[in-house]
């Protein structure tokens, strides 16, 4: 039976968009394999109405599933694999799934590749394409099932992890490790901060290390004054502290979809685009014509930024005025 | 004023007299003070390393300060920076290690010889093994220690340059044979745009001389003499024992380079490794080569000239840029006001090619935006230069002062090229 | 209190990558290595820790072609000792190279583990989990701040959307570190000279681990620059200028 298992990522008592992803991912595969999609949903409780394109989805409830700690979900994931024994498994590549994938595939002894941006079932085995180097490579892997897979988000469709499966459910006993954790909850907190949500913004500056430092931010800004934008920032720039992290844009900051997405002096790693790449018109900036950036961007230049963004801020205020 | 003999003083507590209050306790603020000791730990901290004792000879004349070109937009020279230490501030964790360029103007002027290109290396290598280290020099000394220079670009890419030059370029680990010339082509114009096109006006000169010459290509690695004199004197001699091997790999009679800086090396550093090479600046080189070449046109420009402070002061030549500029057929040659020995620094020197992010908290302009207002006063319209740390520097800083269209920045060697075209 | 920093060194992405002739690996002959980013974090972190409570850090890590020197910078920076691990091939995968780390860490007995949250080359998983997995301990990824109580250790784990979450580990743990406190330490070149010539790098040998069967990378390849964008070149004003055509054309500007 080739059945899929997709673990379900859960925040702040929602189901994140990576799963409805993989879901859709699962459907398609399964079909290949012949077999069915079943998703693990631990400390769930009642978001399992939301999971309509698994055939089976599986609760496991425990008081230490929620709120999540690592050692508690990896058990859960182990125990569902040696349970229901499916032939594919599918984590998102996120911060949970680097927490969970690699653990469960070795307390399960099955192998698992990562950072997957699509997978193809293929007789007994399923061919991956993953990114290494910084998106830099593409490598292509054929695995015989049963294995793990880690699949980066924005990969897959949502929509199509909406619907489709038979809807049943089953439950599945906690494993005894829960009882005897080593790790605990202690606290949480969303991100405070000025209380801008770029994630509403229609059109975003973002800037990237090539701005060169804090001392520079005012030309960005000025250039998201004129466009009526926010700023952004990829990961670089918040870790250093030139912009705090609700500005951040990526993997571990937000996604957005904004109409408009200036990326400036942002070489385009992989978890940067992750975060941006659905944006509707994406305009690119950098000094590397090689820069990643440039494959997700609709125009780019290679003009000095230095220059382009005092000359485009003049450009669009005379236009206004 | 005669001493208080405490023996034979009467205190009492309460006396008044006329109306006066002259009690006991008023009659300390009239004692003698005399400070016998004050704390000099901040001085002596830095006098006693080795290559820093200088400081201490200061007597604070104030000779160096109007000399000093940082003075000029901050509040900054060798006599403020040991009033500074011996007051208590420690020079180690003070914004003001950094501000130096190592220019020389004060030491030039100096009765007692304070000499900060001696103290301001000593004092950094302390302060970057305590890990205290500006970020963006940090990177720099990253990148060299990585990639052989300080821009972070890959070494195989080196000699790219080349491909553009439109004449053959003989790299000496791809085509080994003895030359004449070993050029050493440094950092700057091998990976920055402007000064790769100073690279190659280079090569086509060249080429119109007939000079037998050869680069060492990807096995060329920065001199790192700036990095010497930003605290990083480790790195400087690592790279240069890899640097004197690779010379000892190939034969050539004497180098020449277009970088001030690494002529400094050659010629005073390197010898004290064991390695002397008859090494010359580019200018040096060219100047006497002037007049057979063929030239084509003449260049209708008004220039004025930027002595860089470690082919002038540092090593007394002065005349052979001059000599160039006078030889390009067309030019008209106006002297800036500061210039030659009283030559005023654009910032490079000392690691202020790696310090504007920081120099910038700290001074009310950039030194090389100083430097172009100044060109621009004496009516020039073109600012020649022959240090590659230079054109970049002077081209930003017409941006931002405003003066974008009145001032080009070239080097002396892109005149000649043009004018063999 | 102990503690490891297991590092490794990936490709230097300054570099341009070339696929080699077999097609299935990156072209090494060309290419530089130097310390993963997040393990010189993790390494940032322990020295932090060790200055703050007097802990002793050993580094560990596979051998390979240039570690030698990354050790030695790493005992520079402030590790105590390094130790080697020989697991007879040059190129482990991720797995394998965490299954030769975990035989020298239950040698090694430490408290806490560190090690980078990724790298830019494990195809095949990342190591701290995998370590965790063989050390039978707790672990956390994707941590950005790490103190440690007793016989515990509390960490930060970033997630999605800038949340985080704090969570306590009973020690013994591994942890995935994401980024320290502060930026990694610059060691200067004289340090390292020190470091180099203080000795020879102490290795202990473990027997490889078996390759997974039923797995293979099948191709390597730069992805296809096809979409990509649409280059827009000349001076800044003219760039401007068409750039502020082509948002007047799709109504972001007024035109």
């Amino acid at each position: 039976m080739g059945d899929v298992l997709v673990y379900v990522e859960t925040s702040g008592g929602r189901v994140a968009p990576i799963s409805f992803e993989l879901l859709g991912a699962a459907r398609t595969l399964a079909a290949g394999l012949g077999g069915e999609v079943e998703a693990l949903l631990a400390g769930g409780g009642d978001l399992a109405s939301q999971l309509g394109a698994a055939d089976t989805v599986i609760q496991v409830e425990h008081p230490a599933l929620s709120p999540y700690v690592p050692e508690a979900h990896v058990a859960v994931l182990a125990e569902a694999i040696r349970t229901r024994n499916p032939q594919v498994v599918l984590v998102g590549n996120t911060s949970v799934g680097i927490d969970l994938a690699a653990g469960a595939a070795a307390a399960t002894g099955r192998p698992l590749v990562s950072y997957c941006l699509g997978l193809e079932a293929d007789g007994g085995a399923v061919v991956a394409r993953s990114q290494l180097y910084g998106g830099k490579i593409t490598a292509t892997t054929r695995t015989e099932v049963p294995a793990v897979f880690a699949v980066v988000a924005g990969s897959f469709p949502e929509a199509a992890g909406r619907s489709g499966g038979k809807g049943g459910r089953a439950t599945m006993e906690p494993p005894t490790a829960l009882s005897s954790l080593r790790t605990r909850f202690l606290s949480a907190s969303e991100p405070g901060g000025e209380g801008v949500d770029i994630t509403k913004a229609e059109r975003l500056v973002s800037v990237g290390r090539g701005i060169g430092g804090p001392e520079n931010l005012e030309l960005a800004e000025e250039l998201a004054k004129a466009l009526g934008a926010e700023i952004g920032a990829s990961r670089p720039v918040c870790d250093s502290g030139w912009l705090p992290k609700t500005r951040q844009v990526g993997k571990s900051g937000m996604t957005v979809k904004p109409k408009l997405y200036f990326a400036v002096g942002i070489s385009g790693a992989p978890e940067h685009l992750e975060g941006m790449r659905d944006s509707e018109l994406i305009v690119a900036i950098n000094s590397d014509a090689n820069a990643p950036i440039f494959k997700v961007a609709h125009y780019g230049t290679t003009c000095d930024l230095f220059d382009l963004l005092p000359a485009l801020t003049e450009r669009l205020k005379a236009k206004a005025g | 004023m005669s001493k208080v003999e405490p023996g034979r003083t009467k205190e009492e507590e309460h006396l008044e007299f006329e109306g006066m209050d002259i009690s006991g306790h008023w009659n300390r603020m009239f004692e003698q003070r005399v400070i016998w000791e004050h704390d000099t730990s901040m001085l002596d901290k830095v006098t006693s390393l080795a290559g820093a004792e200088s400081l201490g000879f200061c007597y604070q004349c104030g000779k160096c300060t109007p000399a000093c070109p940082v003075d000029l937009v901050g509040d900054y020279s060798p006599r403020k920076i040991f009033r500074k230490t011996q007051t208590g501030i420690d020079l180690f964790t003070s914004p003001d290690l950094w501000l130096c360029t190592t220019c020389m103007n004060c030491l030039r002027v100096c009765p007692k010889e304070v000499n900060m290109i001696s103290i301001m290396p000593a004092v950094r290598e302390v302060a970057v093994a305590e890990g205290n280290v500006p970020p963006e020099l940090q990177k720099a000394f990253e990148n060299t220690f990585n990639h052989g220079n300080p821009l972070g670009e890959p070494a195989r890419k080196r000699a790219d340059w080349v491909a553009d030059a439109g004449v053959p370029v003989t790299i000496l680990p791809k085509e080994k044979r003895p030359v004449d010339v070993l050029f050493y082509v440094e950092c700057y114009w091998s990976y920055h745009p402007r000064g790769k096109d100073a690279a190659r006006a280079l090569a086509r000169t060249m080429v119109a001389l007939g000079v037998d010459w050869g680069i060492l290509g990807h096995e060329e690695k920065c001199s790192c003499d700036s990095q010497r004199l930003a605290g990083e004197k480790g790195l400087f001699e690592m790279i240069a024992e890899q640097n004197i091997a690779t010379l000892g790999k190939y034969e050539f009679k004497r180098m020449v380079t277009s970088d001030p800086h690494a002529y400094n090396a050659f010629r005073n550093e390197y010898p004290k490794l064991g390695a002397e090479y008859p090494v010359q600046h580019y200018t040096q080189f060219l100047a006497p080569l002037m007049g057979s070449l063929p030239w084509k046109r003449k260049l209708d420009y008004k220039v004025t000239f930027h002595d860089p402070c470690y082919l002038g002061r540092h090593n007394g030549e002065y005349d052979a840029p001059r000599e160039m500029i006078q030889q390009i057929p067309g030019l008209e040659f106006i002297e800036m006001f500061r210039c030659k020995e009283n030559g005023y620094c654009c910032g490079g020197g000392g690691g202020g090619m790696w310090l504007d992010s920081f120099t910038a908290n700290h001074t009310s302009e950039r030194l090389s935006e100083r430097r172009v207002k100044e060109a621009i006063e004496t009516g020039a319209e073109m600012l020649v230069v022959c240090c590659p740390y230079e054109v970049s520097r002077f081209e930003d800083a017409v941006k931002s002062t405003g003066n974008e269209g009145k001032l080009l920045v070239r080097d002396v060697i892109e005149l000649v090229d043009e004018a063999l075209q | 209190m102990h503690i490891a920093v297991v590092l490794k060194q990936v490709p230097d992405l300054v570099e341009e990558l070339e696929i080699d002739s077999g097609g299935k690996d990156i072209d090494r002959s060309s290419v530089k290595m130097k310390l993963n980013e997040f393990d010189d974090h993790a390494l940032e972190q322990a020295v932090l820790l060790k200055e703050a409570s007097g802990a002793k850090v050993t580094v560990v890590a596979v051998a390979a072609a240039g570690i030698d020197q990354a050790l030695y910078a790493a005992k520079a920076r402030g590790a105590d000792a390094a130790l080697k691990v020989d697991a007879g091939g040059d190129l482990l995968d991720s797995r394998r190279a965490a299954s030769a780390i975990a035989e020298a860490i239950k040698q090694l007995q430490p408290d806490l583990v560190l090690t980078g949250v990724q790298a830019a080359d494990d195809l095949f998983g990342q190591t701290a989990p995998y370590l965790a997995a063989a050390l039978g301990w707790p672990h956390v990824s994707v941590v950005s701040g790490v103190e440690v109580a007793g016989a515990k250790v509390k960490v930060h784990q970033e997630y999605a959307g800038g949340r985080m979450a704090s969570l306590e580990l009973d020690l013994p743990a591994v942890l995935g570190v994401q980024a320290a406190p502060k930026p990694p330490r610059y060691v200067p070149v004289s340090k390292l000279r020190q470091a180099m010539a203080s000795g020879a790098l102490e290795t202990v040998s473990v027997a490889p681990a078996d390759e997974l069967s039923g797995v293979a990378v099948t191709a390597l390849a730069k992805p296809e620059t096809g979409r990509g964008a649409e280059m827009l070149a000349g001076s800044a004003a003219e760039v401007a200028e068409k750039i502020a055509a082509l948002l007047g054309e799709r109504r972001l500007v007024r035109a």
